[in-house]
């Protein structure tokens, strides 16, 4: 059984593939998806149609795009930054909505003082949260060599138990007291609210605009410090880098710890933008931290890359809540984001080989 | 003596611990060639959902409808493993990453939520349920009747694969060919072996043992569909193949372990013992870590049976 498939190595990557493989990948899942579509009866170019106009067809789509990019690009980054140098942390998930617990408290406890200052303490907290949660999984990893990819998952559940605790199992400070049939989170003042920018008559939240700068840091912190440096060295020979002197343990904890803090501010953003409380149950139906996966694979695991993909990707999320109703059903979305995923990986291979047909004449 | 709560945790660990272990043997197996597939949510989850179509639409006696279902809901995650399969083996993508893919494309948010609600599967319990059976009259038996006797079809079949794959894995030539494959794929190509027909049927093998544990919780569990419904047991399948060491016997009673920890808030709750639901919720995920962490520390640290080639692609063109 020989696969009629052959992959010769490339010896040089053309430059022109930078650009091509994305565009044959998105080409690829769109051919897929069509196809699954037909097969469940659906007109694929209709579908499409419609999720590219209510995606970002008007200012209102364009408006609703950013406000659903804007988690992404916080979870994208936080997958990008430990995927790119080899760390598997699946855990944005479970990070951001720490980071909206931690940005909440003090989003509650400070709403009457002077916004700036409120924001700036979100943010914080979001950070120190969510980046705490991931140090956590950091430093099992680098101490005990625990399987990553399983602990950050597990401590996903294990945050979403806790919003549950918090705002529908308890009496907690989250919780708005006068919710009693239907326990809900206790709403922000409104001088606590994020203010929105407006660009040619699109507003865009505040959380969009710390993405670009922190995606641009991070990406500077890669490329141009030495910190970056011996990070990229620990990812491509782990051997190397231990006789070079490095401290390995200590920098896999910094980079999950980093990670974890961008995907709490994603958190903070979340509750400071859009939704002014802790919202258990939307953030866990969200889902925003396995999109942030996808996100960043398309992105080919540049931080700054992710927040134009999660641009992409938002405003097919947000094309999906639009649409959603009987006939446009709900998990079609993701269906189509998993199959992006799937194209982007294997679009990879093309970077790397040159895939031949083998004669089948050819004795061997 | 049968409403002991001892007995009763026992039974539903064992009851709770089946899915969990089809997951795992299924796994186990894929390890063992070499392939990590971290697709098993995404798997199990479409097997649930295509098991639960099957149960509604297939005409026929109980009996024949039940075995369908199963056999449908083993085919798509086989399916659905195939793709994993021609990704990692044929274009050697990153096996991670393409694990990922398949859990996000298939889970609860993806294909899996598709196809419930073009079915519109969620409408209606599942017609023909997988029953808990009285075998032989010994139900009833103190103690061990409700824990061995009481239980479905699939957990005696899960006895039997145990056992079939512990033979097939040790005692037979395939099964030592395919742990060559798993340990060292090119000692093994140097053997004669096909390596990548080997990885191939045994992902896929995988795949169909991961849809059997999802139809079992469409159709035993909770006998209807939610979306994301297995919440996170196919994750917590590959954590027990870590602690099983890769063998068998070790995941069939890690399985159970955490079948009574699943089990145990509800158990409790029917009893009115009142410990904190969230607590008892959050227990078999602190305990994958707690686990997790005691076996890759200290004296385990070689990660005994551990297949050397885990993860690893191979290049016959490259040697």
């Amino acid at each position: 059984m020989r696969s009629p498939l052959r992959l010769e190595r490339r010896l040089s990557q053309p430059r022109s593939l930078r650009w091509l493989v994305p565009l044959i990948s998105i080409g690829a899942a769109l051919v897929l998806g069509s196809i699954l579509m037909l097969l469940t009866g659906k007109n694929p170019i209709t579908v499409f149609q419609r999720i590219v106009e209510s995606g970002f067809g008007s200012k209102t789509a364009l408006r609703g795009s950013l406000i659903a990019a804007t988690p992404l690009a916080f979870t994208g980054m936080c997958a990008a930054i430990t995927f790119r140098v080899g760390i598997i942390n699946i855990g944005g998930e479970g990070q951001f909505f720490v980071g909206a617990i931690g940005a909440s408290l003090v989003g509650l406890a400070l709403g009457g003082q002077p916004t700036a200052f409120t924001i700036f303490a979100m943010i914080v907290m979001g950070m120190l949260f969510g980046g705490a949660y991931a140090a956590l999984v950091g430093v099992l990893k680098a101490r005990f060599h625990t399987n990553e990819i399983i602990t950050s998952l597990m401590l996903n559940y294990l945050a979403g138990i806790l919003l549950n605790y918090l705002i529908f199992n308890s009496t907690s400070y989250w919780r708005d007291p006068r919710s009693i049939g239907f326990p809900a989170g206790k709403p922000l003042e409104a001088r606590a609210w994020w203010p929105k920018f407006e660009l040619f008559g699109v507003q865009i939240p505040l959380g969009f605009l710390i993405a670009i700068v922190l995606g641009s840091l991070v990406l500077f912190l890669y490329r141009r410090t030495r910190f970056g440096f011996e990070v990229g060295v620990i990812a491509d020979s782990p051997q190397a880098a231990r006789y070079a002197g490095m401290n390995t343990r200590w920098k896999i904890i910094a980079v999950v710890t980093l990670s974890g803090a961008i995907a709490g501010i994603g958190g903070a953003s979340d509750v400071g933008d859009f939704r002014h409380i802790l919202d258990a149950k939307g953030l866990q139906l969200a889902g925003y931290g396995y999109t942030g996966i996808v996100v960043a694979a398309l992105a080919r695991f540049s931080p700054l890359a992710a927040v134009g993909v999660a641009v992409v990707i938002g405003g097919l999320t947000n094309a999906g809540y639009a649409l959603q109703g009987p006939d446009f059903q709900s998990g079609l979305v993701g269906t189509l984001q998993g199959l992006l995923l799937f194209t982007a990986v294997a679009g990879e291979v093309l970077t790397r080989y040159r895939i031949r047909l083998r004669r089948t004449t050819t004795a061997s | 003596m049968n409403s002991n709560l001892l007995v009763i945790i026992a039974a539903s660990a064992v009851f709770y611990g089946t899915p969990i272990l089809f997951a795992a043997l299924g796994e186990l197996i894929t390890e063992r060639s070499g392939v990590l597939n971290l697709g098993v949510e995404g798997m199990m989850l479409i097997g649930a959902v295509t098991g639960v179509w099957a149960s509604q639409h297939v005409p026929g006696t109980s009996w024949f409808v039940v075995l369908a279902s199963i056999v449908i809901g083993a085919t798509a995650g086989g399916l659905v493993a195939a793709l994993h399969a021609f990704l990692v083996i044929t274009l050697r993508t990153n096996q991670t990453v393409s694990g990922l893919a398949i859990t996000i494309f298939a889970g609860g948010l993806g294909l899996s939520s598709y196809f419930a609600n073009v079915w519109n599967v969620a409408a209606k319990p599942a017609s023909h349920p997988i029953r808990v059976l009285d075998v032989a009259g010994l139900a009833d038996t103190p103690i061990i009747g409700p824990i061995l006797f009481h239980q479905t079809i699939l957990t005696y079949f899960s006895w039997l694969l145990v056992v079939v794959c512990t033979i097939y894995l040790f005692h037979t030539r395939i099964g030592m060919q395919l742990r060559a494959v798993g340990e060292s794929p090119q000692t093994a190509d140097a053997m004669g072996i096909n390596v990548v027909k080997y990885r191939y049927i045994h992902t896929i093998i995988g795949g169909i043992l991961a849809g059997v544990g999802g139809v079992y919780y469409s159709l035993a569990i909770v006998p209807t569909w939610v979306d994301g419904m297995t919440k996170g047991a196919g994750w917590i399948a590959i954590a027990l193949v870590i602690f099983g060491f890769w063998r068998p016997d070790l995941t069939l009673a890690g399985a159970y372990l955490f079948g009574a920890m699943q089990s145990l808030s509800l158990t409790l709750k029917a009893r009115n013992v009142h410990i904190n639901g969230d607590i008892l919720d959050a227990l078999p995920f602190v305990m994958t870590i707690v686990v997790l962490v005691a076996v890759s520390s200290g004296w385990a640290h070689k990660r005994i049976g551990a297949p050397a080639a885990l993860g690893q692609p191979y290049e016959r063109e490259e040697r």
